[in-house]
């Protein structure tokens, strides 16, 4: 199988991928939380290149960071993690979040 | 609301649409919940509308639907780094007055089939989250929960038509969870050009004839999974997805194979000027029939991507969904009609009903397949670089003679797979999952 080494980086920074989407974001309400543990299992890590949307971000020590601004509730992160329990996931509140024009 | 409703439809997708539609069209009293702002505003496909499903639901759908371009051509493309071995069929007898096949954008269309459930007398109620089941003394399911404030809505069934990553019948435990090896992780780009444009470069008459690609091979970089591209009157869905599972293995982000896939110098002029507007990711259940759950309980129903419904050989997701919405509304109002109780005992009627039709046929037909593909990813990646470079010695015109060029070709076959006894093994394995 292909490594990722391989496949070249993509030229399109992801906040341009996602610019022509449409979020109604419920302010103070994230409904993708972080449980997090001492040391993050490899699976949240993996989220830095798995998420489609670009969330998970690895930061200073090589913790994971959550943003939820692009997310596009797909589930990937919700399925990735179920076994490590780091990651509480529900739906939006109903109206908010992403909103397909086209799907 | 303490009203009491024949049935609730959690979601407003093909498959919770058809659900809610029949049974309001029977008379019965229907409340359809819905979380996005409006119907498809969290639905995502490729996406091929397979006319004969919504046909046998709204007969004379086409007059009022919002639908893209009928099909008139079908490719299959297998790619390597740099070339593309195609297979097209196309032809005017697609051009009926009743096509089989239509290319839409899931929004616009699954407003659409809402509003035809609220025509059809359905209470509908959209920016409201069914967090929970209700259930009663005995157990039996007798409502939902919302994220609404009020009491919970009650009914003699519920019917969840919640998609892929459904998470009420999961968290009360009516099926398990996913498994990244039967589900896929796909994204999509809509591509916008001009309704010309993409008549011209698909060598299409008119506005309402479209080409459909199925990509296989280095479109997948290794892993287990296919890319498509799609069009529509004035944009190109162009899209791409592998299991999950895969994903986890290779740590390739899918949004660099739908890059990669944008720059192939087979794909590339076909959107060349294009204006994305809209970049999209959703989960594919291809769990096939050995992931489908248990299907009906004491007060409720699952229909559609929640029930696993993909044929993944096919590409066919929406017809399931649609017929497996239809055959449940259809055991609800057959059950009224007797004065029956929606008990687990008669709502396995659907099941039945489900044997009967192509669904679980089809279902049961590829059951070996997720495995088999699984297990064998050479199959999507070997085959289609061997079929490339045999093309190449078979096309360039040189000094080397014909029956060198045979030899050397079936040569770099056998190599490719170390033996003759590999490759008859891998027909032998795909003959058996398509029998």
């Amino acid at each position: 199988m292909t490594s990722s080494n391989d496949v070249p980086v993509p030229t399109q920074r992801m906040e341009e991928r996602l610019y022509t989407n449409r979020y109604l974001v419920d302010e103070g309400h994230p409904h993708v939380r972080l449980r997090r543990r001492a040391i993050d299992s490899d699976e949240l890590k993996s989220l830095v290149r798995l998420c489609p949307a670009g969330c998970y971000s690895k930061v200073e020590r090589g913790r994971v960071e959550l943003s939820l601004d692009g997310c596009m509730e797909c589930g990937t992160c919700r399925v990735v993690c179920q076994a490590t329990g780091e990651i509480e996931w529900s739906y939006p509140r109903g109206g908010f979040g992403v909103a397909f024009k086209f799907g | 609301m303490s009203q009491h409703f024949d049935a609730i439809v959690v979601g407003a997708g093909p498959a919770g649409n058809a659900a809610a539609y029949v049974m309001a069209k029977a008379g019965l009293s229907v409340l359809q919940i819905e979380r996005g702002e409006t119907a498809g505003a969290k639905n995502v496909q490729g996406a091929i509308l397979y006319a004969d499903a919504l046909e046998r639901i709204i007969p004379e759908f086409r007059d009022e639907a919002p639908l893209e371009r009928h099909v008139v051509e079908q490719r299959v493309w297998l790619l390597d780094e740099r070339s593309h071995t195609g297979m097209h069929y196309r032809s005017d007898a697609f051009n009926e007055d009743r096509p089989n096949r239509y290319t839409i954008l899931r929004a616009p269309f699954d407003q659409w089939f809402a509003s035809k459930v609220r025509e059809a007398g359905a209470v509908q109620i959209t920016d409201t989250t069914v967090t929970g089941l209700v259930r009663d003394d005995d157990n039996r399911v007798i409502g939902v929960e919302t994220d609404r404030d009020g009491a919970p809505l009650l009914a003699d069934v519920v019917v969840l038509g919640e998609g892929v990553n459904g998470l009420v019948g999961r968290r009360a435990g009516l099926r398990p969870e996913l498994d990244p090896a039967h589900v896929a992780l796909a994204v999509k780009e809509t591509i916008f050009l001009s309704e010309e444009v993409v008549q011209e470069r698909f060598n299409l008459e008119g506005e309402d004839d479209g080409v459909v690609i199925e990509l296989m091979g280095d479109v997948s970089a290794g892993m287990v999974g296919t890319g498509f591209l799609y069009t529509n009157r004035e944009s190109i869905s162009l899209g791409v997805g592998c299991l999950l599972a895969n994903f986890q293995e290779t740590q390739i982000p899918a949004y660099v194979l739908l890059d990669r896939l944008k720059a192939h110098p087979s794909v590339a002029p076909l959107i060349r000027d294009g204006e994305t507007r809209e970049y999209v990711a959703h989960l594919i259940p291809e769990g096939g029939y050995d992931a489908i759950p248990r299907l009906a309980g004491d007060g409720w129903l699952v229909v559609g991507d929640a029930g696993q419904f993909v044929n993944s050989a096919h590409r066919e997701g929406s017809n399931l969904a649609m017929t497996t919405g239809r055959l449940a509304a259809e055991t609800v109002v057959a059950l009224k009609h007797e004065g029956l109780a929606c008990s687990a005992a008669h709502l396995a009627r659907y099941r039945q009903a489900l044997e009967q039709s192509f669904v679980m046929k089809d279902m049961r037909k590829y059951r070996r397949l997720p495995g088999i593909l699984h297990n064998n990813k050479h199959l999507l990646t070997t085959y289609p670089r061997a079929i490339s470079q045999a093309m190449q010695s078979f096309l360039r015109v040189d000094d080397v003679d014909k029956r060198a060029k045979e030899r050397r070709m079936l040569g770099q076959f056998r190599q490719a797979r170390g033996g003759w006894r590999h490759i008859f093994m891998d027909a032998l394995k795909m003959a058996r999952a398509w029998r």
